[in-house]
């Protein structure tokens, strides 16, 4: 059986001072069942990814206060979360729940309010998503860690730091035409280099900003999906696992929870990284692009910046890469997961503000935390 | 907000963060800093016992944290980097050396410190930090 994508809605990303949590996520639900002409009434199933409700606002229980405020309850609502991956954690559960034959039309939504309290409290529980122990307690941030990446490709590498910066110029080129953006401006290679240093060698503009947001897609059984116009197909879902902390990994230039979760998802799908048309990566930071392109099979080990300096990633190469703009025009944690199925769902569609011609097959790559948790979706139409 | 910790969370981790103490495989004998009670690889047949280091081991990348999060304002910059210790595993550390003098491949060695602080009136919680040998 087949699961299919009917209805997609986001909000704005940004910094949404006069509106809540449970504001963000039901008009993202409500934008999903207008998408797909249904109402609440119709769907049986709800999940939802969030990070950190519990430090972002002081709100858990999560899945039911967006039932509620959705006015979907009685049904069974459940929150998912593996940081930042938590919206394609929700995905791929709502898939799953279709596939046990239990559901079938399931709201999967993902947000996250991370504006609530200040950037220091926010730069601590992002830090959440690593290891307390032994990575935060030290001082250790997020940035920190994909910075020690960073330093760690750059010399086993030779990447070099204006190379680096390819990837937030890109994306910005990108986000420019998306309206849901945080930022829609056009940055260059100078004003990456102008950027303060954050955590080195990242700068401000190497990093995705702190946002508030919510996502939502209705996937519903081929059965229900089949009458729809343009039903997006589920093709293949993957996931894995790795050490929580990166100090515990014996590579650091490489996510095998990405290279396994993109293993998983091309074998279920039966195609492999030639075949995809668009894909949405996890450009946390800037060198994560970079290794996504590698674990996902785009590129060989140490070329991944090849796909920069020949615009094979750009609009108009040939495989355009986070055409929506990525994590750099917002990354609203816990719905991230979602924002990026909605994007590669708009290309299939042939609706994207930055149509690529004729997509047929899209990719998905979420990532939780520094690589712990990673997962890979592949998207198809008819 | 402050997220005020008990004197448990410091007290039960203190032998591995002030003596460098951390765990040996019973089975395959691989060592783990910090410490595991299971080893991942050998799992039910790996129970583990402790294992104190030596507290020497070499830089394999590195940064500085210019943004720091709460309780390490006042120390920001801090350079943290991933040192392999002599022994083998390899794990994050804060360097007490200024930036301009941290580079891959130079060796460190521990030392006592204050790490930080939980708020005005809470613990103050101690550990390792490294300084390069000179």
């Amino acid at each position: 059986m087949r699961v299919g994508i009917i209805g997609i809605g986001q909000t704005k990303m940004g910094e949404h001072w006069s509106k809540s949590l449970r504001d963000l996520s039901t008009e993202a639900g409500a934008m999903a069942l207008k998408s797909a002409g249904m109402t609440a009434s119709d769907i049986d199933g709800l999940f939802i990814g969030n990070m950190s409700a519990g430090r972002f606002v002081g709100q858990e229980h999560l899945a039911a206060l967006a039932a509620d405020h959705a006015g979907m309850t009685p049904i069974p609502a459940t929150r998912c979360e593996a940081a930042c991956a938590s919206g394609s954690l929700a995905f791929r559960k709502a898939y799953f729940a279709i596939l046990s034959g239990h559901h079938k039309i399931v709201m999967v939504g993902g947000s996250e309010k991370m504006t609530d309290i200040g950037a220091t409290g926010s730069v601590g529980t992002l830090m959440g998503a690593g290891d307390q122990e032994w990575e935060s307690s030290i001082g250790l941030t997020f940035p920190g860690l994909y910075a020690l990446m960073a330093q760690a490709y750059m010399e086993r590498y030779g990447l070099q730091r204006d190379e680096l910066s390819l990837v937030p110029v890109k994306n910005h080129a990108h986000g420019v035409k998306n309206p849901y953006a945080q930022f829609r401006f056009p940055i260059s290679v100078q004003d990456v280099a102008a950027s303060p240093l954050v955590a080195d060698p990242l700068r401000l503009l190497d990093c995705s900003p702190i946002t508030d947001g919510a996502a939502a897609i209705i996937l519903a059984t081929e059965d229900v999906a089949k009458h729809f116009e343009k039903p997006v197909w589920v093709a293949g879902s993957g996931q894995a696992s790795d050490t929580l902390a990166l100090h515990d990994r014996e590579e650091l230039c490489r996510l095998r929870a990405s290279e396994k979760a993109a293993q998983m998802a091309y074998i279920q799908a039966g195609v492999g990284p030639e075949n995809i048309d668009v894909a949405e990566v996890h450009d946390c930071f800037s060198i994560a692009e970079i290794i996504a392109y590698e674990d996902l099979g785009f590129a060989k080990r140490g070329k991944g910046k090849q796909m920069l300096l020949n615009k094979d990633t750009s609009m108009g190469g040939s495989m355009p890469v986070n055409t929506d703009g990525g994590l750099k025009v917002g990354h609203p944690v816990g719905a991230t997961g979602i924002k990026q199925l909605i994007e590669i769902t708009r290309q299939l569609r042939g609706e994207a503000p930055n149509q690529v011609k004729d997509a047929k097959i899209g990719l998905a790559h979420n990532v939780g935390g520094s690589g712990a948790t990673a997962l890979v979706h592949i998207l198809r139409r008819d | 907000m402050t997220y005020r910790s008990s004197v448990p969370l410091y007290w039960r981790l203190q032998k591995a963060k002030y003596t460098l103490v951390g765990t040996q495989c019973i089975t395959c004998r691989s060592l783990y800093f910090p410490p595991r009670s299971v080893c991942p690889s050998c799992r039910s047949k790996g129970f583990t016992k402790q294992h104190k280091f030596t507290p020497s081991g070499t830089i394999t990348t590195h940064t500085v944290i210019r943004t720091p999060p709460e309780g390490f304002e006042s120390l920001a910059p801090y350079v943290i980097a991933m040192i392999k210790l002599d022994e083998g595993p390899l794990i994050s550390g804060l360097v007490v050396d200024t930036p301009e003098k941290i580079a891959t491949g130079k060796k460190v060695t521990a030392v006592f410190r204050k790490i930080s602080e939980d708020g005005k009136d809470g613990i103050i919680h101690y550990g390792l930090k490294w300084k390069l040998v000179e």
